[in-house]
């Protein structure tokens, strides 16, 4: 054997990424990006500490929650729960053809085109962008948040939707088109049928996020709850939008538990 | 030598899973443990290593007490002692050397676990043993591209790499081809003779238990009903291990409980 | 075969239970509109108003206002800070409390509970919620907009990590004690390998939806282009108010194509 093998050997784990310049680059990049990034942001340790000052405040002044007003709770709660039983119910009915439209194995080219746009559009914007668009449009109140939810709940459902449409067994779709059968009752007899379970899964999902998304996109004005908190919020009500607060964290909860069990007993 | 006195170990408040089992093994000897799934064959190896709670009982490894061992002495005291499972039990995404380094992270300071810069006479050793075993060129690969017989290298090498004092293999050949099987049994034979270590193996496969070990002991039920070599295991020490079910000993036991109540 | 067995051959698609339970579910369901629409507070008149409003607001929004792009530019970049920042610390600081919610690693009862209680009332506040709080603590800014989505995402992160923890194949962390190595070092060999792939997925995955919940920041004064937007709503500067949403548009559907590219180079 020769003295090479004797000598200790070395092991280094091999690197993520072999090229060392690329490794370094990247690293040495992020890092100044993140660097940079940091220093923009205006810290003013004046601000901060008046803000820890009023962080005491609020918190002294949010404790204990109020519940005193509870009748303008319970109302906007209702308000929102019927802001996203309507939009979800408006949101589906319009999530159906709008799947149907976007689904590549069934959709013409150019309907298909156009039901992808729409998705894509109804998907980019958070929804209290578009709660602040229909607030302006037509109005603080209830109907601003159906809107706004009713988009909210196409851009997912018809996504989700038009990919289960995608994935249909065509094999019963053929077995149906060769009896001769027109094409609407296709759609109901052999598409449909595939679809249907999850298309309860996802409303009752969607019922459950809409109804999450209500509270928030009353903040911009659409009605529910969220526009009693930002109220609260407003007038400097601490105490009682820290009530809000914890009874939508709790609505929230139950709403998941309920609807995971739903979903659970029914797929 | 490794000697283990009236150990009794009981999982909540069911029956006993070991009952007032004895056994001393001496250095450098390779001892099969035989018997139906069941008979606590696995529960005996890991109350060696504390892995399991031994209820009452000693086990001493050269002259020390490992069941009353607590933290940082039972860290130091499992230092000693390799273990080899019958599922490998790598980490799947760490490279062979990476898996094999583990056994010595019981000596290795954090900073060099954390860093991966292992001390160079670790990384020598390593690459002896790995080279002994054949798996050497296989350093830098992941643990999962390798094939099941090359994995169990890896966790023989990762036992051998804690400088054991014993060495205990549960079923270490159950999942392997029956090439491979031969191979790794080989292989812990040899080692035990060359690293003087005693070796405690776990195995099914009574025909490999006789080719390859100066002794087999027998369980049944949580008690040893067999001690002996290889020529010594004839039909009848045979049935007496494996006829019956667990489930039957079980029955059995209850009923002489309850006539031990009642008389 | 007798008479009788042919008579009872008739055919129904469901049981007679599984028609009570369908029939009820529609019961509920149209109880449950049925009552929303009833007792909602709407104007209806406005809605019937509703869809010539919109067309109106879509009209004054025509051509978008290509003037002055810079501050819009810049806005952008800082929404992109405010993402990115938020998502580096975030992912870090929420790897203690899903060690801690994850059953198979939490130290005792008492900090699983803690660790439980963290995730889920970060969860259940909403970003712009968790916003409105730190602009009343801080003053508006991109701090607080960086610290409300830190704390919306510690939740989500946290619950996946805590998931992929109590995922994790207890075999090699068994070898790894068997070694006698300390509680340290098996999480860092047996268990953080392990969850990798997990971490980097839940990490893109966040950085994805906060750089969307980061263009919304600004309504609520917390910094980002959301400050642009609602400036120009509040001056009624239509034009402009098209060319922020495009602009968010081209924002999140890039920011989609990086966290695509990136999920495939890393896992």
């Amino acid at each position: 054997m020769s003295d090479a093998t004797t000598a200790p050997r070395t092991w280094r784990k091999p690197p993520f990424i072999a090229n060392p310049w690329l490794r370094w680059g990247l690293m040495l990049g992020a890092l100044v990006y993140l660097g940079w990034a940091a220093s923009t942001l205006p810290f003013d340790w004046a601000r901060i500490s008046q803000g820890i000052e009023r962080a005491a405040r609020i918190f002294s002044g949010a404790f204990p929650p109020s519940f005193v007003r509870h009748e303008l709770l319970i109302k906007g709660f209702l308000e929102s729960l019927q802001i996203a039983i309507l939009a979800t119910l408006l949101g589906l009915g319009l999530s159906v053809p709008i799947a149907f439209m976007a689904a590549r194995n069934i959709a013409a080219k150019p309907v298909y085109l156009i039901g992808r746009a729409l998705i894509i559009i109804a998907r980019s914007f958070h929804p209290v962008i578009v709660a602040i668009l229909f607030v302006k449009a037509v109005g603080f109140g209830p109907v601003a948040g159906i809107l706004t939810l009713t988009i909210y709940s196409i851009g997912f459902v018809a996504k989700m939707l038009a990919e289960r449409i995608e994935e249909i067994d065509w094999g019963q779709v053929e077995a149906l088109r060769a009896s001769g059968t027109r094409y609407l009752t296709v759609l109901q007899f052999a598409v449909l049928p595939q679809i249907m379970p999850r298309q309860i899964g996802l409303s009752i999902y969607q019922l459950d996020s809409n109804l999450r998304a209500s509270a928030v996109v009353g903040i911009v004005g659409a009605g529910g709850i969220g526009s009693t908190l930002m109220n609260a919020f407003g007038r400097y009500d601490y105490d009682f939008a820290l009530a809000i607060t914890l009874v939508i964290i709790a609505v929230i909860l139950v709403s998941e538990a309920i609807s995971g069990r739903i979903r659970r007993a029914i797929w | 030598m490794l000697r283990i006195r009236q150990l009794v170990k009981r999982y909540g408040h069911g029956e006993p899973v070991l009952r007032d089992l004895d056994l001393e093994v001496p250095g450098e000897s390779v001892v099969s443990i035989i018997g139906a799934s069941g008979a606590g064959k696995s529960t005996l190896l890991r109350c060696i290593n504390r892995l399991v709670e031994p209820t009452s009982g000693s086990i001493e490894l050269n002259g020390a007490e490992l069941t009353r061992l607590k933290g940082d002495e039972l860290r130091k005291a499992r230092r000693r002692i390799g273990m080899i499972f019958q599922g490998f039990n790598l980490v799947d995404r760490l490279t062979v050397m990476e898996n094999v380094q583990c056994g010595r992270l019981g000596y290795i300071p954090y900073w060099r676990a954390a860093l991966r810069k292992y001390p160079a006479e670790d990384i020598e050793r390593a690459y002896e043993l790995m080279e002994r075993v054949g798996i050497a060129h296989y350093a830098s690969k992941r643990a999962d591209e390798l094939s099941g017989g090359e994995r169990q290298r890896v966790g023989v090498v990762r036992a051998l790499m804690q400088n054991p004092e014993i060495l205990l293999a549960d079923e270490p050949t159950a999942s392997l081809d029956p090439v491979s099987s031969r191979q790794i049994m080989e292989l812990l034979q040899t080692l035990s003779q060359e690293l003087q270590l005693p070796v405690l193996i776990n195995i099914h496969n009574v025909g490999e238990a006789r080719e390859y070990t100066q002794r087999i002991v027998g369980m049944r039920f949580g008690r040893l009903i067999f001690d002996g070599k290889p020529d010594e295991l004839d039909q009848d020490a045979m049935d007496a291990v494996y006829s019956g079910t667990p489930a039957e000993d079980r029955q059995q036991a209850e009923q002489d409980t309850a006539r031990a109540v009642i008389s | 075969m007798t008479q009788q067995t042919v008579a009872e051959r008739a055919w129904s698609r469901y049981t007679p239970q599984q028609r009570w339970k369908r029939f009820a579910g529609f019961a509920v369901m149209a109880l449950a509109v049925g009552w929303s629409l009833v007792s909602i507070d709407i104007i209806w008149p406005w809605v019937w108003d509703a869809p010539a409003q919109i067309g109106d607001l879509f009209r004054r929004m025509v051509p978008p206002d290509f003037s002055d792009l810079t501050p819009i530019f810049w806005a952008l970049v800082e929404t992109l800070n405010i993402a990115t920042l938020a998502t580096f610390v975030a992912v870090f600081a929420s790897l203690p409390i899903a060690y801690i919610a994850a059953q198979n690693t939490t130290p005792n009862r008492f900090t699983l509970w803690l660790g439980r209680f963290i995730l889920v009332s970060s969860r259940s506040v909403n970003t712009l919620i968790w916003a409105l709080l730190f602009v009343a603590i801080f003053g508006p800014g991109v701090l607080a907009g960086i610290i409300a989505i830190m704390f919306r995402s510690l939740g989500f992160l946290g619950k996946l990590m805590g998931e992929a923890i109590e995922e994790i194949d207890r075999r090699p962390v068994e070898a790894l004690e068997a070694t006698g190595a300390s509680r340290a070092k098996v999480i860092l060999y047996a268990i953080v390998p392990q969850v990798m792939p997990t971490f980097f997925a839940v990490s893109i995955l966040r950085w994805d939806i906060n750089l969307r919940e980061s263009t919304v920041l600004g309504l609520v004064g917390a910094g980002g282009i959301g400050v642009i937007l609602q400036g120009a709503i509040d001056t009624l500067a239509w034009p402009t108010v098209a060319t922020v949403l495009l602009a968010i548009v081209v924002l999140v559907v890039a920011g989609e194509a990086v966290a695509a590219w990136l999920r495939k180079r890393v896992l």
